[in-house]
């Protein structure tokens, strides 16, 4: 035990501190929660209770094969395959550019790296408009397509992925050569097995970015079925003074949340390994 | 970043087309779907289309003169200043209030830590959600303690309301990814440098001022680029589900106004010289970030 504050009281002071700070943190979503138990006619006579009522499945089922404008499963679905496409193809890409730069000199190499780096620059916010009329002349709009390769170019993998091979000692390519293995052959026998941890942390944080992607589906999606659920979920709102489906709403806040929370629970450490060093 | 000399001492293959073609698809998603917007956005922010977008009038550096004059283009300027300051040092605030506290406890560490970081889950667009049903002026729970209270909310009406939900419901989803990182300065700092100054009989709060927090700097410095680029770009969802901009723009960050301006009012011109604008802002942001880096680095 540390030499520092070991007096009772201020080790239960810290202790409650604690309790309070997660008690806000989480209350957000607790009600949420509460929200997508109870009726309509519970939520529009404020305040609500504080533990959940009866109409869980009740909410959910209504959700999920109803919702709104489309029911919350097709959104989840399509949510899926954006996250799992971005992901893969993120790494994907990634990997073979960074093996490309650290183990092979040809012209121009530097400048493919430069490149890459400058794509960090250039976040979809800020090129909105014209990538927007790209995707639409390929006709990539209301596609999964389209929901997934605009943003699959990845300098932040490129980079984690150089630094890794570049403390790969070179006795594993000499030895490798001499027992006459190609380029592809190293590649998939060494290199792919050595970065597994590395692809499954950068598995973990790159499928949370994707399935939380709201500007660009928002743009490429206008048919309700190509919707994802994060995207979707503000088409849920009634324009004008209409009073919002607010249980349905609510369930569909929860099961949104639930893929990338479970991520983030289940795969604690690689998150956190994945999370410190994709900012590097 | 150091790199070349790292490079280029390694035993590598010998083969002419392979290298390219391994860089291929990133370079076609890189050329197609970020340089030729960019490039776009560039060559129509010195175009003016007319009103039915059948032609174009080179028109030089109109476009920015006249954004540049705009008092709402100046506006959401300032807007997107309060806002991310607000939400960098609220989010940091809190962040390092609890990480300090997660530190000092040797039982429950973990359980704690479980608990603080999975809101990082939550989309913008999500924390969005949830902000608005609690604030909700007619349904909401704070606006109904508030009224009993005698305080009617409203952010539907008062810009200011407006701001403060949207940084709030922005700081509460970045507060986990500070608080890890907050947690990681903390643990790094070596237990003996602040056991020498308990026995010198300095407090808590003098050695944290003295010790603890300056050694936390380059943490601290890291997060402040990662907020203010986290409130610059990523929180357009937030925005958008909870004021869409308004009222009267009070919540129209540079980013929203790109969007609002371009997607929806179809003002081509305008839109693509505000992404030029920006494209600096995230320029300038890179470089400081990169700079940062480097020093960690070379350390």
């Amino acid at each position: 035990m540390s030499m520092v504050e070991k007096k009772g009281a201020s080790v239960w002071l810290t202790h409650i501190g604690l309790i309070l700070g997660i008690l806000v943190m989480c209350f957000p979503i607790w009600f949420a929660f509460v929200a997508s138990t109870v009726t309509q006619h519970d939520i529009i006579r404020p305040p609500l209770p504080l533990m959940p009522g009866p109409h869980l499945i009740e909410n959910y089922k209504r959700a999920l094969l109803e919702g709104v404008n489309t029911p919350v499963w097709k959104m989840l679905v399509n949510s899926s395959i954006m996250a799992l496409g971005i992901t893969i193809g993120k790494i994907s890409i990634s990997i073979i550019s960074a093996y490309a730069i650290v183990y092979f000199r040809f012209p121009f190499r530097m400048v493919f790296f430069w490149l890459i780096f400058l794509t960090l620059m250039l976040p979809v916010e800020v090129r909105i408009l014209p990538t927007y009329e790209i995707a639409a002349g390929l006709g990539l709009l209301n596609s999964h397509a389209g929901l997934i390769f605009p943003l699959i170019a990845s300098a932040t993998a490129t980079f984690l992925f150089r630094q890794l091979f570049m403390t790969i000692p070179d006795e594993l390519v000499e030895a490798a050569r001499i027992d006459g293995a190609g380029p592809m052959r190293f590649f998939w026998d060494i290199l792919l097995p050595l970065s597994r941890t590395n692809i499954a942390a950068l598995f973990v944080i790159l499928f949370i970015y994707g399935w939380n992607q709201y500007l660009w589906p928002l743009l490429v999606t206008t048919d309700p079925e190509m919707n994802t659920i994060v995207m979707g979920i503000k088409q849920m709102f009634p324009s004008g003074d209409d009073l919002a489906d607010w249980p349905v709403i609510m369930a569909t806040a929860i099961l949104a949340m639930l893929p990338p929370a479970a991520v983030v629970l289940f795969m604690q450490r690689l998150f956190i390994k994945g999370l410190v060093e994709s900012e590097k | 970043m150091h790199l070349d000399s790292a490079m280029s001492q390694r035993v590598t293959f010998n083969n002419k087309l392979l290298p390219y073609l391994l860089l291929a698809p990133q370079m076609l998603v890189t050329l197609v779907f970020f340089f030729w917007p960019a490039y776009q956005a560039a060559r129509s922010s010195l175009y003016l289309p007319d009103p039915f977008g059948l032609s174009e009038q080179y028109v030089g550096l109109e476009n920015f003169t006249f954004l540049l004059e705009d008092p709402y283009y100046r506006a959401s300027f300032l807007t997107t200043a309060t806002f991310s300051a607000l939400v960098a040092a609220i989010s940091m605030g809190a962040a390092l209030w609890l990480a300090v506290m997660a530190d000092r406890v040797i039982k429950g560490s973990g359980a704690y830590r479980t608990l603080l970081i999975w809101p990082y889950a939550v989309a913008p667009a999500i924390a969005g959600v949830l902000w608005l049903f609690m604030f909700n002026p007619s349904i909401g729970v704070a606006p109904y303690y508030l009224k009993a209270l005698g305080y009617n909310w409203n952010h539907v009406l008062n810009p200011g309301e407006a701001m403060g939900l949207v940084v709030a419901a922005s700081a509460w989803k970045q507060v986990s990814y500070n608080f890890l990182f907050f947690l990681a300065g903390l643990q790094a700092i070596p237990k003996s440098v602040i056991e020498a100054a308990a026995i010198d009989g300095a407090g808590f709060w003098r050695r944290f001022r003295t010790i603890v927090f300056p050694l936390l700097s380059p943490t601290t410095f890291f997060l402040l680029v990662v907020n203010v680029v986290y409130a610059f770009f990523e929180t357009f969802g937030v925005i958008h589900t909870i004021t869409a901009g308004g009222p009267q723009q009070a919540t129209t960050i540079l980013v929203y106004k790109v969007y609002s301006d371009g997607f929806v009012g179809q003002d081509l011109g305008s839109s693509a010289a505000q992404s030029v604008i920006l494209l600096l802002v995230v320029g300038v942001l890179t470089i400081v970030q990169f700079r940062f880096i480097e020093r960690k680095v070379h350390y």
